[in-house]
């Protein structure tokens, strides 16, 4: 399965992503220009973190319209599968790939923290090596990641199970006080209604190596993996 | 016959959406003895000038730009105001 990486001037977590799957997971593994439309080759997109154009006028507005990303949005149109990271989930929701839109953090910090999430859903392509209701923990990262919509997107998720991580204490209780950001619901992570498109403001890539602690993020990577490898 | 077009965009939050910046204003305001002052809400504001063969083109044109670029209507209101300048 070939990965590609979308690389935008103020990316920074890309070559994080690359080292998952070219290094850990053995996969082939293309950096993806932003310039460069041509997709043709790619299986699995990832749109990674960091601050895309400078994040100037909002996280993930101007990237939307790269060339790339045009490619971007009909691979998902074709039902394959792409994984926005962070700053990857503010343009794939800007791009209205995925509903709602990530706002300033309830405190106004910028958090920098291992937080844990409890896996909402384990039948998702995306989560299907994780089992449901198990509570993980990854790095979080971001001054914007308090996720937005309203009561009734809100509601139409919920109903079409597309929540896929929230926000819990180590227990795995979801709560206010463990609400990092103030996200709706608790929310962190969610897929569109096909299913083949993920966003999350956790950083599973920087949970994927044993050397740094936690390889609970690497199990996701796995989860898109199997699933690709499976319908060839 | 083309003209240029002022716009001055006031892109703002909608109101169901929190403003962790605007409250923190506030609660600056409040410290500093104006206690007075509430619901403050931060915005955004935009200039640019454009050229259209009517005032109502421009309008048109711009409503495009601020649902598609300059707001996100999931979480941003936007209005604007149009200003022919004059022929240089």
């Amino acid at each position: 399965m070939k990965f590609g990486i979308v690389v935008f001037p103020g990316s920074n977590c890309d070559r994080d992503v690359a080292y998952v799957t070219r290094d850990l997971l053995q996969q082939p593994t293309r950096m993806v220009w932003h310039e460069d439309s041509d997709l043709s080759d790619i299986d699995i997109v990832v749109v990674p973190g960091g601050f895309s154009y400078g994040d100037y006028l909002r996280c993930g507005a101007i990237a939307q319209f790269s060339p790339a990303m045009r490619s971007v949005h009909e691979h998902a149109q074709q039902g394959k599968p792409v994984m926005g990271i962070c700053n990857g989930f503010q343009v794939l929701t800007e791009m209205k790939l995925l509903p709602g839109a990530l706002v300033r953090n309830r405190d106004l910090h910028f958090i920098c923290d291992r937080v844990s999430l409890r896996v909402e859903q384990a039948d998702s392509i995306f989560t299907q090596q994780y089992t449901k209701g198990q509570t993980i923990s990854l790095p979080i990262a971001h001054g914007e990641g308090s996720y937005y919509a309203d009561a009734d997107t809100l509601a139409s998720l919920e109903d079409r199970q597309q929540i896929l991580f929230r926000y819990c204490d180590p227990q795995g209780s979801v709560s206010p006080q463990s609400n990092p950001n103030g996200s709706l619901e608790n929310i962190a992570g969610i897929c569109n209604r096909g299913g083949n498109v993920l966003g999350m403001m956790p950083h599973p890539e920087r949970a994927s190596d044993p050397l740094l602690g936690s390889t609970d993020g690497l199990t996701l990577f796995e989860s898109v993996l199997k699933t690709a490898l499976a319908l060839v | 016959m083309a003209q240029t077009y002022q716009a001055k965009i006031y892109v703002t939050l909608r109101p169901s959406v929190l403003d962790p910046a605007g409250t923190a204003v506030q609660s600056g305001l409040t410290h500093m003895g104006y206690d007075n002052v509430e619901r403050v809400r931060i915005g955004k504001y935009i200039e640019l000038s454009l050229t259209a063969n009517s005032a109502d083109a421009a309008a048109q044109q711009l409503d495009r730009i601020c649902d598609q670029l300059l707001a996100n209507p999931v979480i941003e209101n936007y209005r604007f105001e149009l200003e022919e300048l004059a022929a240089v």
